[in-house]
């Protein structure tokens, strides 16, 4: 696409990772430019969650460089946690902090690891929630919310630390069809701002609309990876055929 | 039962009231006490016992019971009921211990001022809170000067004379209030990536776990000498205390440990997410989760920990039990231990109970599933 000449913001280079003896991620290489939209697929067990959590350390490569902003990510990492802040991450499983509110769940961070004035913490994370469009949730409690809304928290939470990227881990495979929808259309609005996104899901059709490149993942390796228009209507692999025969015809 | 037969429109259908007889105390009453035959047997059944305790435990009690004698044979001369003299007699005994006449005015005001330092930390609503706290923490150093004595023109008790209900609440408090953060401690050491830090704190949990509460209160009563330098005089008090607090840290370690334990790890991921560090995320993610999980079982170490306070009889300490013991051994009130017992197990219900009803409180306020 038109990334030629923007900068590369997270680059992985030969990257390996095992759980135990089980060779999970195999020879990965990437280079994700500023603003760009990847979609990531493959069936279950194909390492594309373990992927982008390995981007932000949650998962631990074991060979082969990752660097985010320049950054390398090895052992010796000292400043984890502000390299964390400037990576976003929303889950399956929405991971809100049920015993603060909606809005002290967005406040948290930016008050104590950007060291944010509480008031000025409180402004941003309405913003953030008028956004995702709850903003009269901010005073109840994760609980007493849908599954979409929560999801929209989550969001929410992660953008109010001002990430210059943001991994989503299949956002929307935790919930009801008719919330899809809302989490959707909120990831797009968010893409139309010309955020980095690298997002593991199964909604085709948001890759079709919102992705500059999608990548098919199985057993671990990159088996293929094109513009959205040209991984759809012409994959060359025999797995990627399989697949998207499997997740469009139903 | 019936109602009129109405058709509406299908989307119109207003919300009915539910049939009479099915809500409110009437259904109940007919849901609980007489859904059956032999349910109705059972509680009228159950209704005439309860009279026959009632009339029987009010005439021993209350109606024939004596409040004023002095020892037991005269007791026996004015009614056959229970002889509360014994209590009244050694009341002061059983709130004081044997702390100087004169003097327990001090006590008494401690237990006021406690009261007032125990309030913002058990009612997080409470106004003014962030002043309260600060009375809160210089509350222990104005308690032990005040019961201690020494400084000030306050003359100095020594603790052998503390005794009864004041002893208890000493070290109840004191060992509850200081194992609380001991086991938060040890807790936290317990799950640690810091190899040594994990082992000191097992070994402390498990030892002091698997040994019985008597056999360290034996040995703060005597080894404890053997290890210490010779000529340093440790207060025995102190040393029980330390030793309580100990026993009871071990157990809220592993009460906290099994509420750690239950939080999801996703809470951890997205703690690590958004950049927060150990700490953080310990003070604001980890514990103020696990803490609510674990506020029954915390709660119910404090309350076992309260009522093991009456084991310091065995080394020489009169807590009320060790009064009452005392009273029963005076040739005046031979053989009156149901009275006394009765009254040792009121004086520890009260706070028992307060405490459970505390927690229960405490868990509903804290809960933030509905609405």
């Amino acid at each position: 696409m038109n990334s030629k000449n923007k900068k590369n913001v997270i680059k992985i280079n030969e990257m390996h990772k095992w759980f135990g003896s089980f060779h999970v991620l195999k020879n990965i290489n990437l280079e994700v430019s500023q603003g760009e939209r990847i979609v990531i697929c493959g069936p279950s067990g194909s390492g594309k969650s373990t992927l982008i959590r390995c981007i932000n350390r949650l998962e631990v490569h074991q060979q082969g460089h990752i660097s985010v902003n320049d950054v390398e990510l090895s052992g010796d990492l000292k400043n984890l946690e502000v390299i964390r802040s400037d990576v976003g991450m929303v889950f399956q499983s929405f991971n809100l902090f049920p015993h603060l509110s909606v809005l002290e769940n967005c406040t948290l961070a930016p008050i104590w690891v950007r060291k944010m004035p509480k008031r000025d913490a409180d402004e941003l994370a309405m913003e953030y929630l008028e956004r995702v469009k709850i903003p009269e949730q901010a005073k109840k409690f994760p609980g007493q919310l849908s599954g979409g809304q929560q999801q929209r928290v989550a969001i929410a939470r992660a953008l109010c630390m001002k990430p210059k990227i943001m991994l989503f881990d299949e956002p929307t495979s935790a919930l009801d069809p008719e919330m899809i929808k809302e989490v959707l259309d909120t990831m797009i609005e968010l893409a139309q701002t010309g955020m980095t996104m690298l997002v593991v899901t199964h909604e085709m059709g948001f890759a079709k609309k919102v992705a500059d490149r999608v990548i098919f993942m199985d057993e671990g390796e990159i088996i293929e990876q094109n513009t959205p228009k040209l991984f759809f209507t012409k994959p060359t692999n025999d797995r990627t055929k399989l697949f998207l025969s499997q997740i469009l015809n139903h | 039962m019936v109602f009129d037969k109405q058709n509406y429109v299908p989307g119109t259908h207003p919300d009915l009231p539910p049939p009479p007889g099915t809500v409110g105390i009437v259904g109940w009453v007919k849901n609980n006490l007489f859904s059956s035959l032999s349910n109705s047997i059972l509680t009228i059944l159950s209704l005439y016992l309860l009279y026959l305790l009632i009339q029987g435990g009010l005439s021993w009690f209350v109606v024939d019971a004596v409040v004023n004698a002095n020892d037991k044979p005269s007791c026996r001369k004015i009614g056959d009921g229970a002889c509360w003299a014994v209590i009244v007699k050694r009341f002061d005994q059983f709130i004081y211990g044997f702390y100087p006449l004169a003097e327990r005015w001090r006590i008494d005001t401690s237990f006021l001022l406690l009261l007032i330092a125990a309030a913002p930390l058990l009612y997080p609503d409470i106004k003014f809170r962030k002043y309260m706290l600060i009375f809160s923490c210089l509350y222990p150093f104005i308690a032990f000067i005040l019961i201690k004595g020494g400084v000030f023109n306050l003359l100095m008790i020594e603790t052998n004379l503390f005794g009864g209900a004041m002893l208890t609440v000493i070290i109840g408090v004191t060992s509850i209030a200081c194992s609380l953060p001991l086991g938060i401690l040890l807790a936290l050491g317990r799950q640690s990536r810091l190899k040594l830090v994990k082992l000191l704190s097992v070994c402390f949990i498990e030892f002091m776990r698997g040994v019985p509460l008597i056999t360290l209160l034996f040995v703060a009563s005597t080894m404890l000498n053997y290890f210490l330098p010779p000529g340093t005089n440790f207060n025995l008090l102190i040393r029980v205390i330390i030793m309580m607090t100990f026993f009871s840290a071990a157990y809220i370690a592993e009460v906290i440990r099994g509420g750690i334990q239950a939080i999801p790890k996703g809470q951890y991921e997205a703690a690590d997410a958004i950049g927060l560090t150990y700490w953080q995320t310990t003070r604001f993610i980890t514990l103020p989760q696990a803490l609510k999980i674990s506020i029954p079982g915390i709660v119910n170490t404090f309350i076992g920990l309260y009522k093991d306070t009456t084991l310091v009889v065995i080394i020489g300490l009169l807590d009320p039990l060790g009064i009452g013991r005392a009273a029963l051994a005076d040739t005046k009130w031979n053989g009156l231990s149901t009275e006394t017992y009765l009254f040792v197990a009121v004086i520890f219900f009260i706070s028992c109970f307060a405490m459970s009803r505390y927690s229960l409180w405490l868990e509903k306020k804290l809960s933030t599933d509905h609405n």
